[in-house]
């Protein structure tokens, strides 16, 4: 056994980014070869995506969204993980990757159509290289190993972020489609996003163990990191994808952060914790921390951070104005319309009842 | 063409999709260097590599899960899942996204998931399934499955070219049936066809029971009963105007399958024929099928799946009505 984890260790390009704490070191800071604009950047998305998040849980008190699970807390990782790679590189999402949707590009306010009752997924996958929202939890997982997999049969060098939360890591998907990255060297990069909390279960409840050493069983490596340092979110994953784009097979990334908010907006969390536990986390604020370091390195000035509080402000604003004034489309189509590429006879005809059972009414 | 048995044109199937169209793959336990347990893909992977038929780690989850990564990224996945009562461990990933993920995100998945199904080889428990209600159940699957070799090499090639995903379940008993098949035939999805003309009594099967149903529309012509024999060869979509069809000519239907009668496929056809010909019905639809039993063991499952002699009795039945 001991010979597995050594050729495993022997084999991590992520391993000596960090300090055995998680923590990003001064060389791998200076590894990355991010400009004063690229580092700006990644300070602006995180403001961008919490504002958004932020009215997006104003419009559920509002009556506008009939759900709303915030990710609060968890921006470093929305923006670190998708700033580290490729347009082109697939993302497999679970169900609270809106902030990393949005910095693919992805329409704010078509997304929030999922929370409205009007759409069960309002982009193309295809368009934003970033698949659907998936709510059954860990049933991603096994999608993005088989489009890795599909890669390395097309020999083409894109590679596929796997997303998912601690929770998914008891999933039986989640161990399955592991084994399968492992045995395939799939191209992928396993990106657990441990925010402490499945709804009301901790984490000590998930697992007895370390996730990021599960990786070892499944013979490729793992790496528990500081998830609330946008800097170290982004070094992981962009070692880990071009470990994956060189044919070196899979990696998983235990990022832990913390859910700051509850785990939708029809949960209350104060029934299963404690407010100490949020001070703590709250002091290691995701946003507030990088802006302290970014002042400290002369790299943001006040006028921009007021610049880019004013952007962010402006685009809330321009997605909920959106998102209120949106039609609902007919029903016929909204319900019928996507079910198969050539409708049967047998559904034309269910459609066609239903339709003209509308007339009138 | 000379005769081949049904597992045979199956494999010849899979070599012509294989053949024709590059983004074809082929996977799941054992169908390697193996062929599949009933060697279904033999040879394949010899003849067209360990990139496009491969082994898969074992588990049934992933089998199908792979699939819709595979398919989006513009494969054309053919997985196999080895017997009817293993495929449970994917039920979520056929249900929830296979079926679903054209609805949800407007890409449509062309996925052939392949079952062997049905009873009647002797098998221990958990082999001799027949789970088709639950697929046909879910929109956004087709669900077929042929009863003769000709109509397993034209219905396989019409699932793996559909541009949506298909449960194609083979009925493993009769993977030896033999009959000359004609490659270049069509059959499209979501056409019955009639098996045996007649004018008494409509006798609905599908898989493995359309011989049955055959074997019992010769005994009874010989008692001059006349039965006609309708092979749905698709449950979703379902052919009703072909049923239909031959129902207003007899005005009596019997529907027969291996899963229990309970919630099991026929009671769908013998509401529709209920409904769509309540006026012209002489006698209520009989429906033939397991008991609301677990598989049982070998040695009774004779006892439990229908045969030529239910058939004929629930013919009579239907004749004598009223």
């Amino acid at each position: 056994m001991a010979d597995v984890v050594r050729v495993v260790a022997a084999d991590d390009p992520l391993r000596d980014l960090f300090s055995p704490a998680g923590e990003l070191t001064a060389e791998g800071r200076s590894r990355l070869g991010l400009d004063a604009a690229a580092l700006r950047e990644l300070y602006r998305n995180m403001v961008l995506i919490r504002r958004a998040d932020q009215e997006a849980l104003n419009l559920q008190r509002q009556g506008e969204l009939g759900l709303w699970g915030q990710f609060l807390g968890q921006e470093a990782i929305h923006v670190g993980a998708i700033a580290a790679l490729r347009t082109t590189d697939w993302v497999f999402p679970s169900y609270r990757e809106f902030g990393m949707a949005m910095i693919r590009g992805v329409d704010p306010a078509d997304m929030l159509t999922m929370f409205r009752g009007l759409s069960h997924g309002p982009w193309d996958p295809r368009k934003y290289h970033f698949a659907p929202l998936a709510i059954p939890v860990a049933t991603q997982v096994p999608h993005a190993v088989g489009f890795a997999l599909g890669c390395r049969l097309k020999h083409s060098d894109e590679v596929v972020l796997s997303t998912f939360g601690d929770g998914a890591t008891s999933e039986g998907d989640w161990h399955e489609a592991m084994n399968f990255a492992g045995v395939f060297k799939a191209p992928v990069v396993f990106l657990c996003q441990n925010n402490g909390w499945a709804i009301s279960v901790p984490l000590s409840r998930q697992t007895a163990g370390s996730i990021a050493d599960r990786a070892r069983g499944y013979g490729f490596p793992g790496i528990r990191i500081d998830g609330n340092d946008v800097l170290g979110v982004y070094a992981a994953v962009m070692a880990a994808a071009d470990r994956a784009r060189q044919g070196e097979g899979p990696c998983l990334i235990e990022a832990v952060t913390y859910r700051m908010g509850a785990h939708t907006s029809s949960d209350d969390p104060t029934r299963y914790r404690t407010e100490s536990e949020l001070e703590a986390w709250n002091a290691k604020d995701p946003i507030a921390r990088y802006r302290a370091w970014l002042e400290q390195q002369g790299t943001i000035d006040e006028g921009t951070v007021a610049a880019i509080a004013d952007a962010a402000e402006s685009a809330a604003q321009a997605m909920r104005a959106r998102l209120t004034a949106m039609p609902t489309p007919p029903p016929g189509e909204a319900i019928f319309g996507r079910v198969y590429s050539n409708p049967p006879e047998p559904f034309l005809r269910e459609r066609e009842e239903f339709e003209s059972s509308l007339e009138g009414s | 063409m000379e005769a081949v048995t049904m597992a045979k044109a199956i494999n010849l199937s899979l070599r012509d999709a294989l053949t024709h169209d590059e983004n074809v793959l082929i996977f799941g336990e054992d169908v390697g260097a193996l062929g599949g347990v009933f060697r279904i893909t033999d040879g394949l992977q010899k003849e067209f590599g360990e990139e496009r038929v491969f082994d898969t780690p074992l588990a049934e989850s992933s089998i199908i899960g792979i699939s819709v990564g595979l398919a989006l990224r513009g494969f054309k996945p053919v997985p196999e899942i080895q017997f009817d009562g293993f495929i449970y461990p994917a039920f979520e990933q056929i249900v929830s996204h296979v079926a679903k993920y054209r609805n949800r995100s407007g890409v449509p998945l062309p996925i052939t998931v392949r079952v062997p199904f049905g009873g009647h080889i002797g098998a221990v428990e958990h082999h001799s399934e027949s789970p088709e209600a639950y697929f046909a159940h879910t929109a956004g699957l087709k669900v077929v499955t042929p009863s003769t070799p000709g109509d397993a090499y034209a219905l396989l090639q019409a699932a793996i070219d559909d541009p949506d995903p298909v449960i194609f379940f083979e009925p493993k008993a009769r993977y030896y049936l033999k009959e000359e098949i004609d490659t270049a035939a069509r059959v499209p999805i979501g056409k019955a066809r009639v098996a045996h003309e007649g004018s008494g009594v409509t006798v609905i099967a599908y898989g493995p029971t359309v011989s049955v149903a055959l074997q019992a529309a010769k005994t009874a012509a010989a008692e001059q009963i006349s039965l006609e024999v309708i092979d749905l060869r698709s449950l979703s979509p379902l052919d009703m105007d072909t049923v239909m069809a031959s129902v207003r000519k007899t005005h009596r239907a019997v529907v027969v399958h291996e899963a229990p009668v309970f919630c099991g496929f026929g009671a769908e056809v013998a509401a529709r024929i209920s409904h769509d010909a309540f006026d012209l019905l002489e006698a209520p639809v009989a429906r033939i099928g397991g008991l609301n039993v677990p598989y049982p063991p070998a040695r009774y499952e004779k006892l439990y799946l229908p045969d030529v002699d239910r058939i004929l009795q629930a013919a009579d039945a239907a004749l004598a009505y009223g």
